[in-house]
């Protein structure tokens, strides 16, 4: 990656974050979670070229580094914005093939699939079975509506036909669509996570009790730094899979940036919600469309228990005198 | 958010180079018998151990060649240092020296400290102990009360340390002193001293911690003797330097590495069916050495570029010290067994070594406190 690349990241990824910070509104939020589409929104995003920031160039994408491109995604997550943008991203540079509309990617056996985010919207849903990666187009899908704890789209889906086989790639191993989940949704919570902690310490500076600001007390300041601890370890290993997008030891990044980030998420949401007392538990403030997220993608494609068994269960098989070389690779 | 950042640094070819040398070293005193990893920590003091060290050219590299250094980056320390601590190496001998005694020696000393010092810490010959902390002066640093007065050709220091790490078996501390009025913010007045052990005027008392380890010390100054080229930097820049040190003392692998042999030896304890709740154990506890390793990766670029990332330091530290605390109360509940010292069995002698060693590792270097305290600060929360 050169100096023009990382101009060129800079840009976009600057472009995105005014994008994101002047049209996400809150009625906006309050309307996707009452599971309206935001159709607009999403025509903003593919003209800024979003969805294709990871596809490479002779498809038609950006081709950012992938660590950049990922640094959308978190953007995304540190506005909340209510759009499969990874999903589309992660699908288009999986296919290499920009898709029409809205992607999605999910586990399905028998012409079902459940729990596929943003699934009824979506123009493409890439599904993993038993046998490998089929693609389905938006006519051969049909579905009935779930949602997340966020409120966010979690459709059940009939998918007509075998769909068009495509081929699963190497450095994915037995994971696959599993692991591509992991990270995008331990990248997202690096930046839900974020938020919640920026707006937890703009409460403590304004909100006033026993005649001063409660920042000024010890134990909300320690309760904030606790919460900054995790979200710096939180965007450090999530960064540290992102980096490893497309290479061999993708997974076990991936599975550890998942099991990481998602403790973090339930530290940070208690202590923002601590902070913010009950006003922060209401519908009228903000905190809740992160803290909701939080709740939802740390046990989206695996929680951190989930993985914390794969990556526990590797460790013990390889022995103690092998963890430390195997841990200094995966983290380098 | 900038200070809570962490960017990816890629280790230099030499630093990669650094790290097969030294797990080839480290293998060959492994060979020879000439350590028991699970009864080390980087404050076990192994005079010989740090002698073959420097011998083998692994100390002081990042300062000149012709001090003892290699004129290496601060990227190949760091993987030197990680190397020692997860192989459980007693590295304590050399270790503040190699830290932060000798980086300092070599900014702010004088020539003469510079020449006749480095050298021999750099062969692992010369040993260094940390005079900060006095029976009241603990995290509040600012209230050191040791003075030192001007007189010919030099200092003369009275007053009292505690805490110092093997005062007992070193060769000099840097003693940080008063020499004049502290002024409004209570930083100013304070100056740094390079004292050999040896001279007039001082008495080493030693304290036994509950482990029953004398590594702990009192030091006492009476009408100590300092040549006036002994000091550190100017007169009255102490605290400056003292708090630049603590990026060096805070984000380094000592400070979530201290008890790794103990989660190596619970790994083959358990072996190689773990059950669920053991795997899923194990599997967060890698996950947050990962992150961890990552961080103190990054702050070593940080400082090797000059900065002085005080804030994403305390970060590791505050992180880096609770993992290492909640390691034995983890092992002990997914691989139970009474910790015995001096046990044969590896694990056991771990995790008895590990649980009497955990609560030092949220004090020294800085209390958990006072690092959420900057942490706070840096979230402009103060």
């Amino acid at each position: 990656m050169d100096m023009a690349d990382n101009d060129m990241a800079g840009i976009i990824n600057e472009q995105a974050q005014r994008l994101f910070e002047g049209t996400v509104t809150r009625d906006q939020l309050t309307a996707a979670d009452n599971g309206d589409f935001q159709a607009t929104l999403w025509a903003q995003v593919g003209e800024a070229g979003l969805p294709l920031a990871l596809l490479l160039e002779e498809a038609g994408g950006i081709a950012l580094d992938p660590v950049q491109a990922f640094e959308l995604i978190r953007s995304a997550a540190y506005y909340a914005v209510p759009l499969p943008l990874g999903e589309t991203m992660l699908v288009a540079a999986l296919l290499n093939e920009a898709s029409e509309g809205p992607a999605s990617l999910a586990h399905g056996q028998a012409g079902q699939a459940s729990r596929v985010p943003y699934g009824q919207a979506c123009s493409r849903v890439l599904v993993e079975n038993n046998n490998g990666w089929r693609v389905f187009e938006r006519d051969q899908i049909t579905g009935e509506a779930g949602r997340n704890l966020a409120g966010e789209p979690r459709d059940a889906l009939h998918l007509q036909g075998d769909g068009r086989s495509v081929e699963r790639p190497q450095w994915l191993g037995d994971e696959g669509l599993a692991a591509v989940g992991a990270l995008l949704r331990a990248v997202q919570m690096s930046g839900a996570m974020r938020r919640a902690l920026d707006l937890g310490v703009a409460h403590a500076t304004e909100r006033k009790q026993f005649g001063r600001p409660i920042a000024a007390f010890q134990a909300v300041q320690h309760m904030l730094a606790d919460a900054a601890v995790q979200v710096a370890s939180a965007s450090a290993i999530a960064d540290n899979a992102a980096q490893a997008w497309g290479k061999e030891d993708f997974v076990v990044r991936a599975a550890l940036a998942k099991v990481r980030t998602g403790e973090a998420a339930s530290l940070v949401a208690r202590v923002t919600h601590q902070v913010h007392a009950a006003m922060g538990i209401t519908q009228e403030h903000s905190l809740h469309f992160y803290t909701r997220r939080l709740w939802s993608w740390r046990d989206e494609f695996g929680s951190d228990a989930y993985w914390a068994e794969w990556i526990g269960q590797a460790v013990c098989k390889r022995g103690g005198a092998a963890l430390w070389p195997s841990l200094v690779a995966a983290t380098s | 958010m900038g200070t809570f950042d962490f960017q990816n640094v890629v280790l230099p070819a030499a630093a990669e180079q650094a790290r097969h040398d030294i797990r080839a070293f480290l293998q060959a005193e492994l060979d020879a018998g000439r350590f028991k990893p699970h009864r080390c920590s980087w404050t076990s003091f192994d005079r010989d151990f740090s002698r073959r060290l420097g011998e083998a050219g692994f100390i002081g590299v990042t300062w000149p060649e012709r001090y003892g250094g290699k004129d290496a980056s601060t990227l190949t320390r760091l993987v030197i240092t990680e190397e020692l601590l997860a192989a459980g190496s007693p590295c304590g001998a050399h270790w503040i020296a190699d830290r932060q005694s000798g980086p300092q020696i070599l900014r702010h000393g004088s020539q003469r400290a510079r020449d006749e010092i480095l050298p021999r810490i750099a062969r692992g010959e010369c040993f260094f102990g940390i005079g900060m902390s006095e029976p009241n002066a603990g995290s509040d640093l600012a209230a050191v009360r040791t003075k030192a007065s001007k007189v010919d050709g030099g200092w003369r220091i009275d007053g009292q340390k505690i805490w110092t790490t093997n005062a007992h078996q070193v060769t000099y501390m840097i003693v940080l002193a008063r020499t004049g009025d502290a002024g409004p913010d209570r930083h100013g007045g304070l100056t740094q001293f390079i004292v050999a052990l040896d001279s007039d005027g001082i008495d080493v008392r030693g304290i036994s911690d509950m482990a029953g380890n004398h590594e702990f010390n009192e030091v006492f100054f009476d009408n100590c003797f300092v040549p006036d080229d002994m000091m550190v930097g100017n007169e009255g820049e102490g605290w400056t330097m003292v708090t630049g040190e603590l990026a060096f003392e805070r984000s380094g692998p000592d400070r979530f590495l201290s008890d790794y042999q103990l989660l190596a030896t619970l790994v083959d304890e358990i072996g190689p069916e773990p059950d669920r709740g053991q795997a899923q154990a194990i599997g967060r506890m890698v996950a947050q050495l990962a992150s961890l390793r990552r961080m103190s990766v990054s702050v070593a670029g940080l400082l090797d570029k000059g900065e002085q990332p005080t804030v994403q330091a305390a970060l590791v530290k505050e992180m880096g010290t609770t993992f290492e605390q909640s390691l034995p109360e983890i092992a002990r509940t997914i691989a139970p067994t009474e910790p015995t010292l001096l046990s044969d069995d590896r694990y056991v002698g771990a995790l008895a070594e590990t649980v009497l060693r955990a609560p030092s590792f949220s004090l020294r270097g800085g209390t958990r406190e006072i690092l959420k305290s900057m942490i706070a600060r840096g979230l402009g929360l103060r």
